[in-house]
């Protein structure tokens, strides 16, 4: 009913358009095309400077109303070079904006048909053109010389102290991988993927780097101030692990692994109080589109303390055990390096 | 009034006894060669127009049913269960239907629109028009390269109406998820189509762009030296080269995909688990698909933009009755730019695992692009300084071109610098640079385009109150609905995201979603009023009663009223000057095919 009255309304104020438009095309045949074409003509060109300064206003407004929702300061050390590049070009290209629009509106009003005026035969300048290209690629230089420094600091190789998380993404959800206590991931195969054996990553069991690999979905602890390194892996199809708190973001690509890293400045429980929202968690989205559930493919990202950490990663098992049980020195409790575990890993 | 020269006066007559008139030598025409398989590049161009505005009417009505989504995610709207059935259950969008939506609005507007649509119907209508041709090099290819466009629209057209629903995986359709029957409906039948008839589309493309470039350089009338082209010529020229050696790389990247899909090879398939379901693959490399998108993807970009800045030089010139404003200097950027847009495509690809030096030179490159785009900018600015200006409805759209091309021009630079596209990728801020950019500005050249050269087309206006209301509604509510949407993407919100309820850094832009999803309507609505204005004044427009309606220099305005096939009546004018001789020596325009004076001042 609803969609049925504004199509009505549409429907109306076009005729209703059309029969004005229709309308004062007679009217002007009739007074005078000449006559009428210069009227229409000052209306339009005080409609254009009028666009621009409302224009200007209402991106003054459209700031004041929206910058406070775009994530506040970076939580990664990475994101705070990223917001700084951000804000030089904002900087630096805000000012080319201004002087842009406003000369371009402005010389269309200045310059509007008028029975005074001549136009000026001014076909070309070398010295005025030689001065606009130089000046943008100087601005351009700069901005390339900052972007490149950052760029390389940001992709460069990650600290050696390190810790490092497996990343991967399927349709549609997250799943993580804890290196264990040798701090080496150990091998996998695709072709090993096996959910239902207790194998969702396709681990080699045979590397004995596996043994003590934790595995787990949707959520992932991280150490603050710890630098991370993430290695990143896709099951089926390309997803990408956007990470806008802390302003990073790489695909997640099936065949290829990639990596990025990046060190958290503040825990989940600071950032609940920097941002005053009892509710703040790191979330962890998909960015590039792998199917129908795109826009539901989230992780959380838990940063807390070392210790916090400790603690927590101390309840989970290794995925070995799951997989083997016969294994599992807490079910047969015998001596091995691992403790004894009674918590039944899962990660949820 | 001195362009008269060549025109006949007495040509101006009725639609339908125009062609007893052309005595030379051309066959009878029936209603069949004359409307539908037609050789005439006026008759062709006006097909590829209406085709690209049947097109953008159903591309932009996609837009409006999923800005429907974006802003009240949470609403049902039964009268889409209506006409789309289980595609909107309850009323409400679903995932498959979103992305298909989005797919197809994607690569109907890039490719139907705003590549056939825009530089087919220009370069088809102006090209021998304005270099003073009797018609393409090759009517016959011209012919084709219609008709293969046309298959191609059927091929797409069906996809929407099967089963499993169009193809859904974005408009550059990235395996391996497009690569997998598994991974979703849209990923079956659609997506098979959707290469097809992009195949198809790539043929039509290139039979057109080796006829552009050919009859550029061969059928040039006596005088026309290159550098006396209008710089509309030179843009479709440039476009043409572009297509042309970018478009088969496309085709390769198609073809692969379709054979990774049917004939189990493995270009881009590696590693994969789906479903549950361990596949064979191994040794392909999903992005490589992506080297291959781009490096047409990007010279895409331009493929649009470019006629639209050509057409927009035009226009400028002629509407403030000054000549364009560093002749060589706008033709020398056109040029970089046509270089650079083949060496900055892996800018899209910054966060794929990219060698970080490479991605730093693509960082270099893709900068670089922005100089020739301030030439541009600056040039057209100073085009208008000191001119006297006429606001038609085409100069309007020129205006609000530049206006856009600078805003969506500097968000480029955002993007093109890697350390910041990496917080950017992919989120609403490239939705918004790319629409405002590529989207309306080239639209909006278009418009200019068609408002401009409508009289020539159909000898007859377009009513001009509503090309104003269209312009303004038009240009306010573009702004509207982009402007804001960047702090969307500064936000880091994810593209393609038909509902952010489930997140709570996302969920704060309801407000915004609302009103932009408002103002799209009523801007699709004002598109609508003008498809209206467009198709009834064909038929009841006011009628063009000079052959020179704009006081343009050009050739096109030489010719009678309503051109038959062939264009002049007897013989082909010659030119004798650049085409922007306007305000020169208090003459307020030039016509190029008068002889330099005796004592007429150099430029």
């Amino acid at each position: 009913m609803q969609t049925l009255f504004i199509v009505a309304i549409l429907a109306l104020g076009f005729l209703i358009t059309f029969q004005i438009a229709k309308a004062s095309e007679y009217v002007a045949v009739l007074r005078g095309e000449e006559r009428a074409r210069k009227q229409t003509n000052r209306i339009n060109g005080f409609l254009l400077l009028a666009f621009l300064i409302i224009g200007l206003i209402g991106v003054y407004y459209c700031n004041q109303k929206l910058k406070g929702k775009i994530l506040g300061a970076p939580a990664s050390d990475h994101g705070i070079l990223v917001d700084r590049m951000l804000y030089i070009t904002l900087a630096l290209t805000f000012i080319v904006f201004l002087i842009t629009q406003i000369a371009l509106f402005w010389f269309s009003y200045k310059y509007q048909e008028s029975d005074k005026r001549k136009a000026y035969y001014y076909p070309h300048n070398n010295k005025l053109e030689m001065i606009w290209t130089v000046i943008p690629a100087i601005a351009l230089t700069i901005l390339v010389g900052f972007g490149i420094f950052y760029w390389f600091k940001i992709t460069g190789d990650a600290p050696k102290d390190s810790m490092v998380v497996e990343v991967v993404g399927k349709q549609f959800g997250w799943e993580f991988r804890y290196p264990g206590k040798d701090g080496i991931l150990g091998k996998k195969y695709f072709k090993n993927v096996d959910p239902a054996g207790g194998n969702p990553a396709g681990q080699l069991w045979d590397d004995p780097a596996n043994h003590d690999d934790i595995f787990m979905e949707q959520e992932m602890h991280l150490v603050v101030n710890k630098p991370v390194k993430l290695v990143i892996g896709a099951k089926d199809v390309i997803h990408d692990v956007g990470l806008a708190h802390f302003r990073m973001k790489m695909d997640a690509v099936p065949g290829t692994p990639t990596t990025m890293w990046f060190t958290p400045l503040y825990t989940t429980k600071e950032m609940k109080e920097k941002t005053g929202n009892p509710d703040f968690v790191y979330e962890l989205s998909c960015d590039q589109m792998c199917g129908k559930g795109h826009y539901s493919m989230r992780g959380v990202i838990v940063v807390e303390t070392q210790a916090e950490f400790d603690a927590w990663m101390a309840g989970k098992k290794p995925q070995y055990y799951t997989a083997n049980p016969d294994k599992d020195p807490s079910a047969k409790k015998d001596t091995m390096a691992t403790k004894p575990l009674a918590v039944v890993a899962g990660g949820k | 009034m001195s362009e008269a020269l060549h025109v006949h006066p007495e040509v101006i007559t009725t639609h339908e006894v125009h062609h007893d008139e052309h005595g030379h030598g051309h066959h009878q025409e029936t209603f069949i060669s004359k409307y539908v398989f037609s050789m005439d590049h006026k008759t062709i161009g006006k097909q590829f127009l209406i085709t690209g505005i049947i097109w953008a009417v159903i591309g932009g009505l996609f837009s409006v049913l999923f800005r429907l989504q974006l802003g009240y995610p949470d609403q049902s709207f039964p009268i889409l269960e209506t006409f789309f059935g289980h595609w909107a259950k309850g009323g409400q969008i679903q995932p498959e239907f979103y992305y298909g939506l989005v797919t197809m609005h994607g690569t109907v507007l890039v490719f139907f629109v705003l590549t056939a649509g825009l530089s087919g119907t220009f370069a088809n209508l102006l090209i021998p028009l304005q270099i003073g041709a009797r018609d393409m090099a090759s009517p016959f290819l011209n012919m084709l390269s219609y008709w293969f466009f046309f298959l191609a629209s059927i091929v797409m057209l069906s996809s929407i109406f099967i089963h499993t629903g169009p193809a859904s995986g974005g408009w550059t359709m990235y395996p391996p998820l497009s690569a997998l029957r598994q991974a979703g409906e849209g990923q079956r039948l659609g997506t098979d189509l959707w290469l097809i008839s992009m195949a198809l589309f790539i043929v039509s493309s290139l039979l057109g762009g080796l006829n552009y470039i050919s009859t550029i350089l061969n059928l040039r009338t006596k005088g026309m030296s290159m550098t006396r082209m209008p710089l509309t010529i030179w843009a479709m020229f440039f476009t043409a080269v572009l297509g042309v050696l970018s478009f088969p790389v496309l085709l390769s990247g198609a073809i692969l995909l379709l054979f990774d899909r049917n004939l189990g090879t493995s270009f881009y398939l590696s590693d994969i688990v789906i479903n549950g379901e361990i596949l064979p693959n191994e040794g392909g490399s999903a992005i490589l698909y992506q080297h291959l998108f781009w490096f047409l993807g990007h010279p895409e970009v331009y493929i649009i933009l470019l006629p639209a800045m050509g057409m927009v030089s035009e226009i400028l010139s002629v509407n403030s009755r000054k000549p364009i404003f560093g002749y060589m200097a706008m033709l020398g950027s056109l040029f970089a730019i046509a270089i650079l847009a083949f060496l900055v495509w892996a800018h899209h690809m910054f966060v794929t695992g990219l060698n970080p030096f490479l991605g730093s030179v693509f960082v270099l490159l893709t900068l670089l692009i922005a100089v020739p785009s301030a030439i541009k900018v600056f040039n057209w600015l100073t085009t208008l300084w000191r001119g006297n200006i006429r606001f038609a409805p085409s100069t309007l759209f020129a205006i609000g071109f530049v206006s856009l091309f600078i805003s969506g021009g500097l968000t480029g630079i955002f993007l093109g610098n890697s350390t910041i596209d990496i917080h950017l990728h992919d989120t609403m801020f490239v939705v918004a640079h790319f629409h405002i950019v590529m989207g309306v500005a080239s639209f909006f050249g278009m418009f200019a385009g068609v408002y401009h050269w409508f009289p020539k087309m159909f000898g007859r206006y377009l009513n001009s109150t509503l090309g104003y209301i269209h312009f303004w509604v038009t240009m306010v509510g573009a702004y509207l609905i982009f402007w804001p949407m960047h702090y969307q993407g500064l936000a880091g919100i994810p593209r393609r995201y038909l509902d952010k309820r489930g997140w709570s850094s996302f969920n704060n832009f309801t407000e915004l979603d609302k009103m932009i999803t408002i103002v799209s309507i009523i801007v699709f609505a004002v598109q609508l009023m003008f498809v209206f204005n467009f198709f009834y004044s064909i038929f009841k427009g006011r009628k063009v009663t000079t052959p020179n309606p704009w006081g343009a220099n050009t050739l096109e305005w030489t010719t009678p009223i309503r051109p038959g096939h062939g264009n002049w009546e007897g013989e082909i004018p010659e030119v004798h000057r650049w085409p922007y001789d306007y305000a020169k020596d208090g003459r307020d325009f030039i016509p190029q095919t008068e002889p330099v004076g005796e004592h007429e001042s150099k430029h």
